[in-house]
């Protein structure tokens, strides 16, 4: 069930701080079953701000996004697009 | 009651306290099964508010601060979180107990999780959480907001302590004076208290505990002395000293515009330390022929994100642009045990005033750093802008602070941003090191600015605010003449000027002895310039410098109170403090 997870980068320069694990976890809890999201930390509920936290995952490292339900897909891609996109706050993009 | 008259001055008002976080006891108590709904309820409806009340504030806040708002909405979204909302509710249920109870368990199990992680941004996220959970704790117990930046009247503050970002809260158009249990003479507060000119008595003790709300007191910043609840003889007596005082401050101002020159014809200048912007007015209103000292840290506190350098030079560009070409002294982010910087502090540290503080931090961050060295360059287009980097304590500190000051120049340049490069660069002397290294560090800056503070505090091992030592704590020690003598030397030599910036040069008595000393600059709470002014203008060098000879032949702080004293305290008392040089504060050891 390859489809059903995807590995990537966190790419933004704070990593999943407070703000970005707050948008993720709004998309998380739109889904049907669960979302996880894995580190090298463990592996936490998308859907909750302090657990993803928890990961205390920076610039750099890997994660992976996991649903457990085959309609969440739309979820998960979305998901994977905010963090592609460094959660909107990329260098360049915010600054004066 | 007796304290530290930390600052001068009379104030009679009603009281104000202040209490602290975390002294507050959570109710405990257990919940029959009948009342379970009801108690979900509650703090469901607890937290509703809570996200009423950010929302609130998102509503206020102006475009222009909206990266500040996306952190409400992060803590928006928090009030609802599984590990948080979901939790406690489970545990209201399944140990049937309280709320309060139940977030509290959750609460301390988060902070737990957190302060085991290794990596100090995400460990101080538990800050954000913890800022949510309070907010729905207060609504749970119903107890008012403290906020001191609500205070509606003018009152007098009585707090165990007021820690920085306190202060930075408070409406100071609102508080007529201080009263604290904590703190001494060289304390934030006092510090502050001084430069607005609000009436300051530290170090009671027990005044959080022995004076309530509403209560009317006297604070005689001058002398020390908190009078609760006074007779109606006591009110007029100090009434009428208040309003002496008073006009003897506005006479003493008039004459302070005027350069500040010895008999001998030295012209010394005389600067003001300032913390907000908005201080600036207070500089150039006593007369100062500059800013010797800008404290930079507050556009980084109460905050969870730092600053922009947009922020950042328009606020330095207000201060440059009041002072219309008159010196600004920047110095760059000092942030240390006192000053905590809310998004980054480190709260595991032991030893905060011997950490991770001012030029190391912002070595260690270079991009925070380079963005406030980005700011001051641009701010330096327009007008007399100097840069001074804290705490240093070895070489390598300067030339790395130097390369990364002549980055951001190169970068400024490359993007066609409009700037000046060409600034002096100071340092802070203000650890030991630096006053034995003064002559190698010497070839690598511009001036030499002495912090006498921080500089007696390393030097003579004593924590400023701690009252048990505080007395231990004065400038002139012996230790401190010869230190200060020495940076002055060196300085001399090598054609630099030397300054100094703490609470030494803002007492009149020290003036002589500093000129004798070389001091070629001296920089204070604004407050304090009409009285140093006036000082300079009475004395001689060439005798400043006999004082000197003499001072260094004595060796007990005791003796050189007495030299000083005997030298120039009928001066200081009959002709710089006028009358009020009798209520002056003895301070003696």
């Amino acid at each position: 069930m390859e489809d059903l997870a995807c590995t990537l980068h966190i790419v933004n320069p704070l990593g999943l701080h407070a703000r970005a694990a707050a948008r993720l976890a709004a998309i998380a809890q739109e889904a049907v079953g669960a979302v996880w999201i894995q580190s090298q930390a463990g592996r936490a509920d998308a859907a909750s701000i302090i657990d993803v936290l928890t990961l205390a995952c920076p610039q750099g490292s890997r994660v992976t996004l996991e649903i457990d339900n085959p309609a969440d897909r739309p979820i998960l891609e979305r998901m994977v697009r905010m963090v592609q996109n460094g959660f909107g706050e990329m260098p360049g993009d915010g600054h004066e | 009651m007796n304290g530290i008259g930390a600052s001068p001055g009379i104030c009679i008002g009603k009281a104000y306290l202040v209490e602290r976080e975390g002294v507050r006891v959570i109710p405990q108590y257990e919940i029959n099964g009948r009342d379970l709904a009801a108690e979900t309820t509650r703090f469901k409806a607890a937290v509703k508010k809570a996200s009423d009340e950010i929302a609130a504030v998102m509503a206020e806040t102006p475009d222009e601060l909206r990266g500040n708002s996306s952190i409400l909405e992060a803590h928006k979204a928090l009030l609802k979180d599984k590990l948080l909302y979901g939790k406690v509710l489970t545990i209201i249920e399944t140990d049937r107990i309280n709320a309060e109870w139940a977030l509290k368990r959750v609460s301390t199990e988060i902070a737990a999780m957190f302060a085991q992680m290794s990596d100090p941004y995400f460990r101080d996220r538990a800050e954000d959480v913890n800022q949510v959970t309070d907010r729905i704790m207060r609504n749970l117990t119903g107890s008012r907001n403290r906020n001191i930046a609500a205070i509606d009247k003018r009152v007098i503050l009585v707090a165990r302590d007021l820690s920085p970002a306190d202060t930075s809260q408070i409406q100071l158009e609102r508080v007529k004076g201080f009263i604290t249990d904590k703190g001494g003479r060289a304390s934030h507060t006092s510090i502050i208290a001084r430069t607005l000119e609000i009436p300051a008595v530290l170090g009671l003790h027990n005044a959080t505990q022995t004076i309530r709300n509403d209560d009317i007191v006297i604070v005689d910043g001058t002398s020390g002395v908190v009078i609760v609840h006074p007779g109606e003889q006591t009110l007029l007596a100090y009434e009428e000293r208040r309003a002496r005082y008073e006009s003897y401050r506005a006479q003493i101002r008039r004459r302070s515009h005027l350069p500040a020159r010895t008999r001998d014809g030295l012209s010394v200048q005389v600067l003001g330390n300032i913390e907000l912007p908005e201080e600036v007015v207070s500089v150039l209103d006593h007369g100062g022929d500059g800013i010797g000292l800008y404290r930079t840290e507050f556009q980084y506190m109460n905050r969870s994100d730092f600053p922009s350098e947009f922020e950042l030079y328009d606020k330095y560009r207000d201060v440059v642009e009041v002072m219309g070409g008159r010196p600004v002294t920047i110095r760059t982010l000092d942030i240390n045990g006192d000053k905590a910087v809310t998004l980054e502090a480190d709260r595991s540290e032991t030893n905060p005033a011997l950490g991770l503080r001012a030029i190391r931090y912002c070595l260690k961050k270079p991009e925070i750093f380079k963005s406030q060295l980005r700011a001051v360059l641009r701010a330096a287009a327009h007008g007399q802008v100097r840069i001074l980097f804290p705490m240093i304590s070895s070489l390598e500190e300067i030339q790395a602070a130097r390369r990364l000051l002549e980055e951001a120049a190169r970068e400024l340049a490359r993007e066609k941003v409009p700037h000046q490069h060409e600034i002096p660069v100071g340092i802070m002397v203000e650890v030991p090191s630096a006053v034995i290294l003064a002559d190698v560090m010497v070839r690598e800056v511009n001036f030499f600015s002495i912090g006498t503070n921080d500089l007696i505090q390393y030097a003579m091992a004593i924590d400023r605010g701690n009252p048990d030592v505080a007395h231990l704590f004065h400038p002139l020690h012996p230790a401190l003449i010869r230190m200060v003598r020495r940076v002055a030397q060196v300085a001399h030599q090598e054609g630099i000027e030397v300054h100094m910036c703490g609470e030494m040069a803002a007492d009149p008595i020290h003036v002589p002895l500093l000129l004798g000393l070389g001091i070629d600059e001296l920089s204070m709470a604004p407050a304090s310039i009409p009285a140093i002014k006036r000082m300079v203008r009475m004395v001689s060098a060439a005798d400043g410098q006999a004082l000197v000879q003499d001072a260094l032949k004595l060796n007990k702080v005791r003796d050189l109170v007495r030299l000083m004293d005997e030298a120039y305290g009928q001066l200081v008392a009959q002709k710089v403090y006028g009358e009020m040089g009798q209520e002056r504060e003895k301070n003696d050891p």
